[in-house]
């Protein structure tokens, strides 16, 4: 059965705009982009949104709804109460655009600053890795950039100074991803911490909370990567050890 | 035909006036975690001050507050680690003076700890997605996270958490000291099971740590080459997943336990024996 929606969505372009009411038809089984598609073909045909697969695959439909970040196609309209306003705003931490399309170029000079893999001497098909070795890596490749995890970090969404030294869960996780690797011969933990703000994370795991793909970000790659960042840093036993050579240490990576 | 260009928007951030738009109730867990967290202090400094109450002759229960007890004012038969501090010490030097600070390092920089009490005490933020309350937060720039100090020092809770398994032998050999009967010999009672329930969840949230996860194995590049730790890396990975769950568990046990000996000692009931 179908019912009459309430919903308020951000309108506006530049910063400036406003929560805009509208009333939408919303059918049994539909999610929030459902019904954000039928505002397009009713009353708002100039509502911009950002989609394209529907199915929590893709990253695109990123946006914030009652307030959590949210997939709008994975956000179902049966969990909301059927005279329950529902508000749909962009992503606070990226600049909008216009309605609720953002603009997450950061995320993407991020990217590129990460740098790639390093397999050292071994050629291609030389290097056969084990299955154990492949599922620990495996779980951060699940990732579909939706950058929520991103979004919802308070590092840069309280502090948006920190954008220029501070990358963000997202690409904190490609580096320990990275540092995971058997094949990767860089040692990866200083620029974790000097160059990607790894200290900045105060693990409240809200990265976690939010991801759509349910990857444990903070226990498995934020966490894991403080710990071999205290190694390389702050362990006067480890220092010690590598001075008297029992502790090898990989070569130092310089920032791409 | 005149082209014409259209000016890139400008690259601001939604102006928003609310603060939040989250309708849940998203402050019950932070408000929770502060009373519970604040009462468990307010108890845990009171009782480890009073310097009374902590041992039951009879049956031998020594409270984890004042484990291993080391002061000249313990009796000897609850000392087995020696009695070397002074008895009569300022009041705010607990008898257990030679671990308690250190277990209290312990939770202090554990993972779950500090992300309650970022979240509950210093407001940052509350809640995911409910902006950052801290002061740092009017101040550009004054956010630094985990990278100077006081909180730099987050990064030695590999060592805090050594000492904390020490720690957890001595609260396992109080355990074993409970089988002790009224005529001396082996006995059983509630405050044995109470010992032995506390010691295996302390066990459990020290086990469940994330730098004995590292240490187990998590520092490795690849598990293939060292299958035993990797083996013990999984095993402590499965503990892992409920570190927070142990954390919040051992505060009630100590609690429990600090409480069932000290009303016992103290005389208010006796212990509730099921053999001699």
């Amino acid at each position: 059965m179908g019912y009459k929606a309430k919903f308020r969505v951000w309108r506006g372009d530049g910063g400036e705009g406003e929560l805009k009411d509208y009333t939408v038809e919303v059918n049994e089984g539909e999610v929030v982009l459902d019904a954000i598609h039928r505002l397009q073909a009713t009353e708002a045909p100039d509502l911009a949104v950002r989609w394209n697969c529907k199915a929590g695959k893709c990253g695109s439909c990123s946006a914030e709804v009652n307030g959590r970040p949210r997939l709008m196609c994975m956000t179902r309209m049966s969990t909301f109460e059927e005279d329950e306003t529902v508000t749909v705003t962009p992503m606070r931490t990226f600049p909008v655009i216009r309605d609720l399309v953002t603009d997450v170029s950061y995320n993407y000079e991020k990217a590129r600053e990460v740098p790639s893999f390093d397999g050292g001497d071994v050629k291609p098909g030389e290097f056969r890795m084990q299955q154990v070795d492949v599922e620990r890596s495996q779980e951060f490749r699940k990732c579909i950039e939706c950058f929520l995890c991103n979004n919802t970090c308070h590092v840069i969404r309280d502090h948006e100074e920190n954008k220029e030294h501070f990358a963000g869960p997202r690409f904190l996780m490609r580096v320990a991803e990275l540092e995971m690797h058997p094949a990767d011969v860089a040692d990866r933990r200083q620029i974790a911490q000097d160059d990607f703000g790894l200290g900045y994370c105060n693990i409240t795991k809200c990265c976690t909370d939010v991801c759509p793909e349910h990857i444990k970000i903070t226990d498995n790659a934020l966490i894991p990567m403080k710990e071999r960042v205290v190694g390389r840093r702050y362990d006067p036993l480890v220092w010690l050890g590598s001075k008297i050579g029992v502790v090898k240490r990989g070569k130092e990576t310089p920032k791409a | 035909m005149t082209q014409t260009t259209v000016d890139a928007p400008s690259k601001d951030r939604a102006q928003i006036p609310a603060r939040t738009l989250r309708k849940d109730r998203y402050w019950l867990s932070p408000l929770t975690t502060f009373i519970v967290f604040t009462a468990w202090v307010v108890y845990a400094t009171v009782r480890s001050m009073m310097g009374s109450s902590f041992w039951v002759d009879k049956y031998h229960y020594l409270t984890p507050f004042y484990s291993p007890c080391v002061s000249k004012a313990c009796p000897p038969e609850a000392a087995d680690f020696g009695r070397f501090i002074p008895a009569h010490l300022p009041f705010f030097l607990p008898y257990a003076l030679i671990s308690l600070p250190f277990l209290l390092g312990f939770r202090l920089t554990c993972y779950y700890y500090r992300k309650a009490y970022y979240r509950a005490f210093w407001l940052t933020p509350q809640a995911c997605a409910v902006p950052d309350k801290s002061p740092a937060r009017k101040i550009p720039g004054a956010y630094s996270g985990e990278t100077r100090l006081p909180l730099i020092l987050q990064n030695t809770h590999r060592y805090f958490w050594a000492i904390a398994g020490l720690i957890s032998i001595v609260n396992t050999w109080d355990a074993v000291k409970a089988f002790h009967g009224a005529d001396g010999g082996f006995g059983m009672g509630l405050g044995t099971i109470i010992l032995w329930i506390n010691v295996i969840m302390l066990w459990g949230y020290t086990l469940s740590c994330h730098s004995c996860r590292h240490v187990m194995g998590g520092r490795l590049k690849s598990f293939s080459k060292h299958p035993v730790r990797y083996w013990l890396w999984t095993q402590i990975s499965k503990l892992n997943t409920r570190h927070g769950q142990f954390a919040l568990i051992t505060l009630f046990t100590l609690a429990l336990t600090d409480a069932y000996v000290a009303l016992v000692a103290h005389g208010a009931f006796s212990d509730l024996r099921i053999f001699n």
